[in-house]
């Protein structure tokens, strides 16, 4: 999918993380801030890189601010920034595109 | 039929689908079923958001046996369809109706729960409904309602729409309940279906809400709708039965089983007359006293 | 070198300090030792005035000097203004490499970076340090190694001469002419003066510091002029609301109201609850709903706690009102009730020393039957992390912690299994400052697991089928079923500090935090 302006999901609430959706430079660009990077950042990056694949995101730029949320939740939030990106809401790729 | 249709369902928790920190580990709290909600609890502008967690939720997150059943926006709004692939594909126990009033309504998401469950080779029938009813017509349509669909295993009363519908309001007595609550226990008992009660919002009136839950109780519901863990004990401590009747249970079980065996229709237990029909809600009581973790004996 | 908790002490670290490695929580038994005595400024004539007229006149008078040790105590916890305002006054006289000694420093403290940047303050020597100074100590801005050590532990540190302070600023609600100390009275009260005691008894100079003078004699004292060089009265020594900050409000989250029945159920079904048991309990919302419930319980049965020592709130002395428990050894006190209690019949003030030191004839905390904690990590080994947070820095205090896990029979640590995404039941804790031979019961909302240590403690468990039993092994694999493995802090190769075990032994060292790399 092609990413062609800004898209925002998620909250700064506990448990939660925000991701912040723009075009790239021609790459996937991740940029997180999270209090258990120590812990869990390459885990995290993991779950953004294979989610960004899974949906076939290949050029932009992603910001994850992290607030201790689990990858089921990264997973949604960065989901649910691709779908606002491109407009899509209704027939979506469940268990395809969108899985575990 | 679907084993789960009759499963033991005394509290079941509304969870707002798109706050992780409720989601995330829910059945610590032991309630039977959480509700993961996509309707009222959800902001109109992260409707779509809160599906991606659901669906992530119920694919990933061990809910350690306790029931998901997803409510999904109302069948007036364009939300609904895709709120049900998500919850099927996520493999979601039961799909909870908003605002029920016809047969006609459980009809329609049957048929889309049916073609989805196809859609994503999810065993047909897997998927179980039930309807919350929320107006004077929907309370009216209660009988045809239960007897929508062999995938509704229940009916649950929503006080607050319903209320307002009434023109009145929540007074924490119940009076305002009273026949709608009559009408669904009956017509759910009718059909053969659960029939389940309303929220009780009031948080910090625990005696309160001790009363309303022993009510309907004893009115014959099955469990109640609640918004608060702190809520979950109270139900289920209403809902176990006393040491009296489980001793009852067992010797009347035990006495059906061996009479059956033998022939004999009619006898007594205790000095009271025993047949057939107490068989069922003897196996029910037993069935709760374990699920209460008072029952230690080998039925 | 590796020591009993399995932790690698480097012998550079070994020979700087000239200490050993904790090698098990007895080792020191019956060691004999020389306390070390104080410098004594007598006063015969009866004309010497004891007041001064500033801190720097105090400062001048007591010899003040670079390189010096200064003592503090941490009553006024969030609210206190004597650290700040001594080492102001430190800092423009332009002394250099001064260590401070406190029984505990927090985010009051955070006005001391500069200091601790400009190499004023080159030493820290605390239970424990929050907000800025940790972040100071963690990112290597302290130019000497910190030392964390329990409350009973700076006791002996400081009896034993491993640690001398040459001046000691006891703030004081109330104080006379002559430096009779109490900790009511006055404006900023605070109760009880229990961690001064020790500087009053070992510093070479000490200074009574206090907003409210009152007609000799302040008595009966907490400390007592015999002890007092100097008296120094100042605007403010404490903000009043950032004293008494309060225990939790009685709380209505049912995962800690669970963790709090698991916590009862372990007390009631194990053998020291009986009349006369003794009891010591925290502050966290759980803790204060156990021993509520566990109030309730004693009512139904009868029985009668004999002491509850350590830190105080209105819970124990309701209790005490209700004559649930026979006397309260107080040394530390979270609101007002407690504050205002201390001159019942009953509620005594306790030093520290009494309460915690390992190194006197017996503390308080032997005759401890249960004692309930929190912690930031418990690991498979049962070692407690309460000081070093997830993300390698420094942000928490031992308090009473080690002292009073390793005195009570039954050590009891409640603990959600998850902070956010960090599993606090883990394989290894990131600093270890409680071992785990001092724990016996971990409670979680997941369950409750038994140091296998105590097979009597499990027996008793098992049979009254009252809470979730699980292995520790179990808890932490729950918890890394649900967040997924963790890696460790990747942290520098710098030590900036040392975790203290109560003996003098090194338990733990914390190193210099990185930032993170992928």
């Amino acid at each position: 999918m092609v990413i062609e302006k800004t898209s925002v999901a998620g909250t700064l609430e506990s448990s939660d993380c925000m991701v912040t959706l723009e075009p790239g430079n021609g790459s996937v660009e991740l940029e997180l801030e999270s209090p258990v990077i120590h812990q869990f950042g390459h885990q995290i990056r993991k779950v953004v890189l294979d989610t960004l694949e899974h949906l076939d995101v290949k050029d932009a730029k992603i910001r994850i601010v992290d607030k201790g949320a689990l990858d089921c939740t990264i997973k949604a939030r960065v989901e649910c920034a691709v779908f606002r990106n491109v407009g899509k809401v209704r027939g979506l790729p469940w268990g395809g595109a969108i899985r575990k | 039929m679907n084993p789960n249709m009759k499963r033991l369902r005394r509290t079941m928790m509304f969870l707002n689908c798109q706050k992780p920190g409720l989601i995330k580990d829910p059945y610590i709290y032991k309630p039977d079923s959480i509700m993961l909600d996509l309707e009222d609890a959800v902001a109109e502008k992260e409707k779509d958001a809160a599906r991606y967690s659901l669906y992530h939720a119920l694919q990933e997150i061990d809910y350690r046996g306790v029931e998901r059943v997803v409510r999904i926006n109302g069948l007036d709004t364009d939300m609904w369809q895709e709120d049900v692939r998500a919850s099927v594909a996520g493999g979601a126990d039961a799909i909870r109706i908003p605002k029920t009033e016809t047969a006609q309504d459980v009809k329609r998401v049957e048929a889309v729960v049916e073609a989805v469950e196809a859609e994503f080779g999810v065993v047909p029938g897997r998927t179980l409904i039930m309807a919350a009813i929320e107006s004077a017509k929907g309370v009216m349509h209660a009988m045809e309602i239960c007897e929508a669909s062999p995938r509704l295993f229940g009916i649950a009363l929503s006080g607050g729409d319903y209320t307002k519908d009434l023109q009145t309001n929540i007074s924490g007595t119940g009076v305002e309940l009273m026949g709608a609550r009559q009408l669904m226990i009956i017509a759910a008992r009718a059909a053969g279906v659960q029939c389940f009660d309303t929220v009780y919002t009031n948080l910090n009136d625990m005696e309160g809400f001790r009363k309303d839950v022993e009510t309907i109780h004893q009115m014959g519901f099955d469990g109640k709708s609640i918004i608060n863990p702190r809520q979950i004990a109270v139900v289920h401590e209403i809902y176990t039965p006393t040491p009296k009747d489980i001793i009852f249970a067992e010797k009347v079980v035990r006495e059906i089983d061996d009479k059956k065996a033998k022939g004999i229709g009619v006898f007594t237990v205790d000095g009271k007359m025993i047949d057939i029909a107490f068989y069922d809600g003897a196996k029910r009581t037993i069935e709760l006293a374990k699920a209460s973790g008072v029952y230690k004996g080998e039925l | 070198m590796i020591n009993a908790v399995g932790r690698d002490i480097p012998d550079e670290i070994l020979a700087r300090t000239g200490k050993e490695v904790f090698q098990g929580n007895n080792y020191k038994e019956g060691v004999e030792y020389h306390k070390q005595g104080p410098i004594v400024k007598p006063v015969l004539d009866h004309n010497t005035s004891k007041m001064v007229g500033s801190i720097r006149e105090a400062l001048e008078k007591c010899g003040a000097h670079d390189g010096m040790t200064l003592g503090f105590h941490h009553h006024f916890r969030e609210g206190d203004l004597v650290v700040n305002m001594v080492m102001k006054e430190v800092h423009d006289m332009g002394f250099k490499d001064v260590t401070i000694c406190a029984s505990s420093l927090g985010k009051a403290h955070d006005a001391l970076l500069p200091y601790i940047e400009d190499g004023t303050i080159t030493g820290i020597e605390s239970s424990g340090v929050r907000g800025k100074i940790g972040e100071a100590i963690s990112t290597g801005k302290l130019k000497g190694l910190a030392i964390m050590r329990s409350h009973g532990g700076r006791v002996r540190a400081i009896q034993s001469g491993e640690t001398t302070i040459d001046i000691s600023f006891i703030g004081a609600p109330t104080c006379d002419d002559y430096g009779n100390c109490k900790g009511i009275g006055g404006k900023s009260d605070c109760g009880v003066l229990s961690y001064s005691f020790v500087d009053g008894q070992h510093a070479n100079k000490v200074v009574a510091v206090t907003d409210c003078l009152v007609p000799f004699p302040n008595y009966p004292a907490d400390i007592a002029m015999t002890r007092v060089d100097y008296v120094c009265v100042v605007d403010a020594i404490g903000v009043p609301e950032k004293i008494a900050t309060g225990a939790a409000k009685p709380t209505t989250d049912t995962r800690k109201l669970m963790m709090a029945d698991y916590c009862t159920q372990v007390v009631i079904n194990t053998p020291y609850f009986k009349d006369g048991f003794s009891y010591q309990t925290g502050v966290g919302g759980a803790s204060i709903a156990s021993a509520a419930s566990l109030a309730e319980i004693m009512k139904e049965r009868g029985i009668k706690m004999g002491f509850a020592v350590g830190g105080m709130s209105k819970g124990m002395v309701d209790m005490l009102d209700q004559g649930l428990v026979g006397k309260l050894l107080d040394t530390q006190d979270f609101d007002l009730f407690a504050v205002n209690s201390v001159q019942r019949p009953n509620h005594h003030r306790i030093s520290a020393g009494a309460y915690a030191n390992p190194f006197n004839k017996g503390a308080f905390v032997n005759k401890l039957d249960y004692v309930v904690l929190a912690a930031l990590e418990v690991d498979t080994h049962f070692n407690c992390n309460v000081v070093v947070g997830s993300d390698g820095r420094i942000t928490g205090a031992q308090g009473g912690h080690p002292d009073a896990a390793q005195g009570a029979k039954c050590t009891i640590v409640i603990c959600p299994l998850l902070q956010g995404r960090i599993p606090a039941i883990c394989t290894d804790v990131t600093t270890v400052t409680t071992p785990g031979e001092s724990i016996d019961v971990v409670v979680t909302d997941y369950g409750v697991a038994v140091n296998p240590a105590r097979q009597d403690l499990l027996e008793c468990l098992q049979k009254a089928d009252c809470v979730p039993l699980k292995t520790i092994e179990e808890l932490r694999d729950i918890a890394y079923a649900i967040t997924g493995e963790p890696e460790p802090v990747q942290f520098g190769d710098r030590i900036v500090g040392i975790i203290e075990a109560r003996d003098g032994t090194i338990m733990d060292v914390v190193r210099e935090i990185k930032e993170f790399e992928f």
